[in-house]
C-alpha cells in the first residue's frame, strides 16, 4: 500500500503552534501513566505485560500436566479434582489472558491507531477500564485454581459446573472472572471498531486498511456478538448454583445441553477472535520479508470476514455426540469444512506472497513461516475432526487436544511472538538480539511440536483427555511429548532473555528498520514512537 | 475531513450502536431458552413429542410399536416403572397406556418428570394428548400411584421417507425430585426462591 505522511511527530523539537504545551512528548508521572494511563501506546504495553504473566503461569500449569503425564501412574498432581481445576484453569488463563491481551489487546491498542494514522483510540478511558478489569479477573481466577474448586474444565459444562458437582466458592469465583475478562474484552472491542470505523486517516479506505486492522474489526465484531452469550450462559450458570433457578437443571424443567449450545455458540467464534489478529500480523510480515505486497489483498480481506460470518453457524461441530440427530450432523459437518475454503485462500495467499520475493529470513519470518507450518498441520487435522462420524471415535481424545493446541497453543503463539519481533524494535526503540531471536525459535518449534505432534498418535489409539493418568500402552509418545513440553518450557526462558537483551540493549533502531519491505504508517514514526502521535494527520494516497 | 466535533459525535453513535448490540446479545441469549423449547416443540428436534393440539385422525390399519422406559432420578425416593414395557399400537388412533409409582419415603415428595421419544426423528410424529409429564405429580408418604398417559401416532410416519424404517419407537421418562420439594428437604443448600420451575404446559 503507498502510504505517504506529512507527519512528523512532536518530539522533534519543532513546534506546529497548537498551543499547547504539553506536546513535546511529555509524560505523565509514573502512577498517572501507568495506572490511569489514556494513551493507547502505554495500555497496549500493559496489555502485552499482562499477557506475558499470564501465558507464564499458564505455561507453568502445562509444565505441571506434562510432568504428571510423563509417566503412568505419577502422582504429582494429588487428586483427580486437583487435575481438573488445573486443566481449567490453564485453558482459560492461556485464552483470555495470555492469547487475547497479547493479540488484541496488546498489539491491537499499540498498532490499530498506529496503522490507521488515528491520534488514539476513540474512547481512551474506556480502553483503561478494559485493561484495569483484566487483573482482578486474574485474581479470582487464581482464587479458583488455589481453592482447588474450579474442576469444570474450561467448557464449564453443568452438571459438572453446578452446585452439586462444585459447590465451592472456587467455581463462583472463576465465573466472575470470566464476566470480568468478557466485558474487558467487550469494552475493547466497541473501542476497536468506532476507532476503525470513524478515525482513520483521511484518504484511508475502508479497502486501503492494513490486513492487520481488518482482522482487528472482524476479531472485534466477533467478540461484541459472541461474548453477550457466553455472559448470559454464566450468568445463567452461577444463578443455578447461587440462586435456586433451574436453566440447566432437568428437575426445574432446564436442559444441560442448552448450556453446551450457549457455550459453543460464544466458544467456536472465540477461537477465530483468538486466530484472526494472527493472520493480520502474519501477513504484514510475510509482505515485508518478501518485499511484496500482500498477494490477493481483497480475497484476504473477505476470507476474514467469511470465516468470521461462517464461524457463527458451526457450534454445534463441538457437540456431535450430545444427542443431535444426524442430519444437524450433516449439516455442521458441511458448513465446518466450508471454513476450510476461506482459510485455504489465506495460506496459498501467504504462499503467493514469498512465491518470488526476495525472503529475508529475520527472526519474525522464521515464526510467520513457523507459522504456516502448524497452522496447516491444525487446519488439516480440523478437517479430519469436523466428520461427525470419524469424531464419534476421536471426540474428547487426545487427538482433538493436539488439533486445536496446533492452531492455538502453536499457530497463535507464533503469531504472537512473530508479532513481538516484528514490531519490539518498534515500540521500544531497542534492537532485539538477532541471535537469541533465533534460538527461541527453533527451540519453541522443536519443543511445541514434539509435545503434540505424538498427541495425533496418542488420541488416535483411544487416549482420552481430562484425565490424569493412562494405561501403559501409552506411556512411550506421553514421555515424548512431555521432553517437548520441557523444551518448549526452556524456550520461554531463552524469551525472557531476549526481552532483558532488547531493554538493555544501547543499539537504536531506525523508523523504518526493515525497510521498504515495511509500507504501513507506523514505519513512518519514529521508534519507539512519541508518547502523541498523529497530532497532524496523515493523508494516503 | 471531519472536525474534532463531528469526530466525537460519530464516535458517541458507534459507542452506542454497538453497546446495543452487546445488550441485544445478552438479550438474545436469554431469549435462546424459550426460543429452543418453541423450536424443539416446532419440529420434534432432541425427540420432543407433539403436545396436545389435533385429535387422533383414525387409523389406516397399520400398527406401530411403542415401547417404554422409565428412570429415576437417585434424589427421588420413588419406584418408577411402566405398567407394560411394550405395546403395538394401530397408527392414527388414541390409546391409553399407564406407568406406576410408590413412593418409598415416610413423607409426601413431589416429582416431575422430563421425557422423550426416541428416535428423535420419529418425535415429530408422536403425539401426547394427556400425561402425567405436564404437572407435577405428589405422592404421599408411601403412597402408590398409577400413572396414566394418552397419545397416538401419526400414519404420516409412514409415509416420510426419513421415518418409513421406523418400527418401534420408545417413550422415556425420567422423574426428578421437583425442586422447590427439594429446596424444603434442604437439598439445595443454597437454594433461594425458585424461579426456574417448568411451565405447566410442557
Amino acid at each position: 500500500m503507498a502510504a505517504t505522511t506529512h507527519d512528523h511527530a512532536h518530539d522533534h523539537g519543532d513546534d506546529h503552534g497548537h498551543g499547547h504545551d504539553d506536546h513535546h512528548d511529555h509524560k505523565p508521572s509514573f502512577v498517572a501513566r501507568w495506572f490511569f494511563s489514556t494513551n493507547h501506546k502505554d495500555i497496549g504495553t500493559l496489555y502485552l505485560i499482562f499477557a506475558v504473566v499470564g501465558g507464564i503461569v499458564g505455561g507453568a500449569l502445562s509444565e505441571i500436566m506434562r510432568a504428571q503425564l510423563q509417566f503412568p501412574n505419577n502422582h504429582i498432581v494429588e487428586s483427580g479434582q486437583q487435575w481438573n481445576t488445573i486443566i481449567t484453569t490453564h485453558g482459560l488463563l492461556m485464552i483470555f489472558f495470555s492469547v487475547m491481551p497479547a493479540l488484541i489487546g496488546g498489539f491491537g491498542n499499540w498498532f490499530i491507531p498506529l496503522m490507521i494514522g488515528a491520534p488514539d483510540m476513540a474512547f481512551p478511558r474506556l480502553n483503561n477500564i478494559s485493561f484495569w478489569l483484566l487483573p482482578p479477573a486474574f485474581v479470582l481466577i487464581c482464587i479458583g485454581l488455589v481453592m482447588g474448586e474450579s474442576g469444570s474444565g474450561w467448557t464449564l459444562y453443568p452438571p459438572l459446573s453446578n452446585a452439586t458437582y462444585e459447590h465451592g466458592m472456587g467455581m463462583d469465583c472463576t465465573l466472575f472472572a470470566l464476566h470480568l475478562a468478557g466485558v474487558s474484552s467487550l469494552l475493547g472491542a466497541m473501542n476497536f471498531i468506532t476507532t476503525i470505523f470513524n478515525m482513520r486517516a483521511p484518504g484511508m479506505t475502508m479497502h486501503k486498511l492494513p490486513l492487520f486492522i481488518w482482522a482487528s474489526l472482524v476479531t472485534a465484531w466477533l467478540l461484541v456478538l459472541s461474548v453477550p452469550v457466553l455472559a448470559g450462559a454464566i450468568t445463567m450458570l452461577i444463578c443455578d448454583r447461587n440462586f435456586g433457578t433451574a436453566f440447566f437443571d432437568p428437575a426445574g424443567g432446564g436442559d444441560p445441553v442448552l448450556f453446551q449450545h450457549l457455550f459453543w455458540f460464544f466458544g467456536h467464534p472465540e477461537v477465530y477472535i483468538m486466530i484472526l489478529p494472527g493472520f493480520g500480523i502474519i501477513s504484514h510480515v510475510i509482505s515485508t520479508f518478501s518485499k511484496k505486497p500482500i498477494f490477493g489483498y481483497l480475497g484476504m480481506v473477505y476470507a476474514m470476514v467469511g470465516i468470521g460470518v461462517v464461524g457463527f453457524v458451526v457450534w454445534a461441530h463441538h457437540m456431535y455426540l450430545s444427542g443431535i440427530d444426524i442430519d444437524t450432523r450433516a449439516y455442521f459437518m458441511g458448513a465446518t469444512m466450508v471454513i476450510a475454503v476461506p482459510t485455504g485462500i489465506k495460506i496459498f495467499s501467504w504462499i503467493a506472497t514469498m512465491w518470488g520475493g526476495s525472503i529475508d529470513f529475520k527472526t519474525p519470518m522464521l515464526w510467520a513461516v513457523g507459522f504456516l507450518f502448524v497452522f496447516t498441520i491444525g487446519g488439516v487435522t480440523g478437517v479430519v475432526c469436523a466428520n461427525a462420524g470419524i469424531d464419534e471415535a476421536i471426540h474428547n481424545t487426545y487427538y482433538v487436544i493436539a488439533h486445536f493446541h496446533y492452531v492455538l497453543s502453536l499457530g497463535a503463539v507464533f503469531s504472537i511472538f512473530c508479532g513481538v519481533y516484528y514490531w519490539i524494535g518498534k515500540m521500544s526503540g531497542r534492537q532485539y538480539p538477532e541471535f537469541w531471536g533465533k534460538v527461541h525459535f527453533w527451540l519453541f518449534f522443536v519443543g511445541v511440536n514434539l509435545t503434540f505432534f505424538p498427541q495425533h498418535f496418542l488420541g488416535l489409539s483411544g487416549m482420552p483427555r481430562r484425565y490424569p493418568d493412562y494405561p501403559d500402552a501409552f506411556a512411550g509418545w506421553n514421555y515424548v511429548s512431555s521432553i517437548g513440553a520441557y523444551i518448549s518450557g526452556v524456550s520461554v526462558l531463552v524469551f525472557l532473555y531476549v526481552c532483558y537483551r532488547t531493554f538493555t540493549s544501547k543499539v537504536p533502531v531506525a523508523d523504518n528498520y526493515w525497510g521498504e519491505g515495511a509500507t504501513t504508517l507506523e514505519w513512518t514514526q519514529t521508534s519507539p514512537p512519541a508518547f502523541h502521535t498523529y497530532t497532524e494527520l496523515p493523508r494516503i494516497h | 475531513m471531519p472536525g474534532p466535533g463531528q469526530q466525537r459525535r460519530a464516535n458517541r453513535t458507534t459507542g452506542i450502536a454497538v453497546t446495543a448490540i452487546v445488550f441485544g446479545m445478552v438479550g438474545v441469549s436469554f431469549a435462546a431458552i424459550p426460543l429452543y423449547r418453541l423450536f424443539c416443540a416446532a419440529t420434534g428436534f432432541g425427540g420432543t413429542p407433539k403436545i396436545g393440539g389435533a385429535s387422533a385422525p383414525g387409523g389406516n390399519g397399520q400398527t406401530i410399536r411403542v415401547r417404554f422406559n422409565a428412570d429415576t432420578n437417585p434424589g427421588l425416593p420413588w419406584v418408577f416403572a411402566p405398567d407394560e414395557l411394550e405395546i403395538t399400537v394401530p397408527l392414527g388412533e388414541d390409546h391409553l397406556a399407564s406407568y406406576h409409582a410408590h413412593n418409598r419415603a415416610n413423607r409426601p415428595v413431589t416429582g416431575t418428570a422430563v421425557y422423550n421419544v426416541t428416535p428423535e426423528k420419529a418425535a415429530k410424529y408422536f403425539h401426547k394428548t394427556a400425561c402425567f409429564c405436564f404437572n407435577e405429580q405428589t405422592l404421599e408418604a408411601n403412597q402408590d400411584m398409577s400413572f396414566p398417559l394418552s397419545f397416538w401416532v401419526d400414519p404420516e410416519i409412514t409415509r416420510d421417507p426419513n421415518t418409513a424404517d421406523v418400527r418401534v419407537v420408545t417413550l422415556s421418562y425420567t422423574f426428578y425430585k421437583a425442586l422447590d420439594d427439594a429446596a424444603k428437604a434442604g437439598a439445595l443448600a443454597k437454594a433461594g426462591p425458585h424461579v426456574g420451575s417448568r411451565p405447566a404446559t410442557n
